[in-house]
């Protein structure tokens, strides 16, 4: 997965009221573009920005969309600590073992690029219908990405700094909490960013696909019922969280990286 | 070089006993063969399913929304790339854009885009667009970022024109991340549009397992399964060896 990197532009003070600007049109523009796909198609497949803050804070208010949002809440937190964990773990043996390393990256770089969602019928017939075959495919999404990027991670370390583990005869389990996490702390957090978005789609296809709980579900039922603003109030929500998340983590990351260079 | 083979061959046995192992789990009953089935049952029902051409319908369509998503992201990546990479003021507003872009899950537009294009080929290539294009647009101007600024001079000095420039100077020297981004869009596009037929469709290989297995059918539900993932890993590997070579060349000089 190739990722931006940012290099520190200066901040001049003119230049940072320039950007302020141009996030202030874009987001008029999209709001615009929102707007126009609504009125164009008289509100059939997207309802329009305002109807969906007014339906959505309704909505906000009802127990049938928070008995909702917590059977994905509940799902998806399940899905990406198992995925960040058993990733970060695996991450740092096929790291060190090298040559354990070589021989899984290519599995695991397979498994990333294939449609897993042609296997969700196997996890449905393995764990039955219900939150552990939403939680299993969420992890299936989630796990290989922070593997991956925490394999990377020990993989380019300077070498200089497991041998002075071997020296101070650091057992494993303090080698990795006291030299390698630390040293590759931000490429674990862009793994966990990863892991993080990819274990929450792989829970909203589950709860699409079939479910009867869960905002996946809820997406879906608002277009079997031409319910628009519902489907259009649930997307937003989805959006709105997931982009926050994303711009903690990037945050966090950035911070990471500027005290470890 | 030969650690590079010994992990392909240890990589291949791996694979190797977990299939035999599969099999044997199911011919001795170890393994419930309503839930899963004997990767030999699997194979053959993938055979019986192609050969009897009851997948062509399903095959062609869905290769054929794969390649116009495919082709179409790459059109607009390559050419929103260079427009952001030549405007700063576009540039800070497109980078946070797109470092968050991937963070939604672009699929659950997917229904939004049935009601608004209706049922058929429209919202796959959409929802392919949308899932392929950004990661073109992404590798575009890293590979134009990593030109150096020292055959930017080169180009310079000799006085090449801007069309020449950018064919002898500027593509070459972007091209590894530009077909990193292709391979990504690949396997981006395919995913999107199996997903999108697999949840919401009436044609094509996702449907096509999705309809199996909501008629218990799964003979042939692990039949189209193995041969949706047969040609993803088929496809994504040709590309990833190419790459590699490509890579090697270039360190090679």
């Amino acid at each position: 997965m190739s990722e931006l990197s940012f290099d520190a532009t200066q901040k001049l003070p003119a230049r940072r009221h320039v950007r302020a600007l141009d996030a202030v049109v874009l987001t008029l523009l999209m709001l615009a573009l929102w707007q126009a796909i609504g009125s164009w198609t008289h509100g059939v497949a997207v309802s329009p920005p305002l109807q969906t803050l007014v339906y959505l804070a309704h909505l906000l208010g009802t127990a049938m969309f928070w008995d909702h949002a917590a059977a994905t809440l509940e799902a998806f937190l399940l899905a990406f600590v198992l995925s960040a964990l058993i990733g970060l773990v695996l991450g740092l043996i096929f790291g060190i073992r090298r040559f354990a390393g070589e021989v899984a990256e290519p599995i695991l770089a397979g498994f990333y690029t294939i449609p897993k969602v042609t296997l969700y019928p196997v996890v449905l017939l393995l764990f039955g219908l219900g939150m552990s075959a939403k939680v299993a495919f969420g992890v299936m999404h989630g796990l290989v990405p922070m593997t991956l990027f925490t394999l990377g991670a020990v993989r380019n370390l300077p070498p200089v700094l497991l041998r002075t583990a071997r020296v101070l005869r650091l057992s494993p389990g303090r080698t990795m909490r006291w030299v390698l996490v630390p040293a590759c702390l931000p490429d674990i957090v862009n793994g966990l960013r990863l892991s993080f978005s990819l274990s929450l789609l792989g829970v909203l296809i589950g709860e699409m696909f079939s479910s009867q709980r869960g905002l996946g579900f809820l997406l879906v039922s608002g277009m079997a019922q031409n319910n628009v603003p519902l489907s259009t109030a649930v997307v937003t929500v989805i959006v709105m969280i997931a982009i926050a998340a994303n711009t903690l983590m990037l945050r966090v990351g950035r911070r990471f990286a500027r005290r470890s260079a | 070089m030969t650690r590079r083979h010994a992990a392909l061959i240890v990589r291949t046995a791996i694979l190797a006993s977990l299939i035999a192992l599969l099999e044997i789990g199911c011919r001795f009953g170890v393994i419930d063969t309503l839930t899963v089935l004997a990767p030999s049952d699997m194979v053959a029902s993938m055979v019986d399913q192609i050969r009897s051409g009851e997948l062509d319908a399903s095959i062609a369509t869905t290769f054929s929304t794969i390649l116009i998503a495919f082709v179409l992201a790459i059109l607009l990546g390559t050419a929103i790339g260079p427009l952001i990479h030549r405007f700063a003021r576009l540039r800070d507003v497109a980078d946070p854009l797109l470092a968050s872009y991937y963070s939604v899950p672009t699929f659950i537009f997917y229904p939004l885009l049935v009601a608004l294009l209706g049922l058929g080929k429209a919202p796959l290539v959409v929802l392919g667009i949308l899932s392929a294009a950004p990661a073109v647009v992404i590798s575009t101007l890293a590979g134009l970022d990593g030109v150096a600024p020292v055959l930017m001079k080169l180009a310079r000095v000799h006085r090449l024109t801007p069309a020449r420039t950018f064919m002898w100077i500027v593509l070459p020297a972007a091209l590894p991340h530009l077909f990193t981004g292709f391979k990504l869009a690949l396997s981006y596009a395919l995913i999107g549009v199996i997903a999108g037929e697999f949840i919401l469709s009436g044609t094509g290989l996702g449907y096509a397992i999705s309809f199996a297995y909501q008629s218990f059918d799964n003979r042939a539900m692990y039949g189209v399964m193995l041969f949706v993932l047969l040609v993803a890993v088929i496809a994504n590997g040709i590309l990833y060896v190419w790459e590699g070579r490509l890579a090697r060349r270039r360190s090679r000089g």
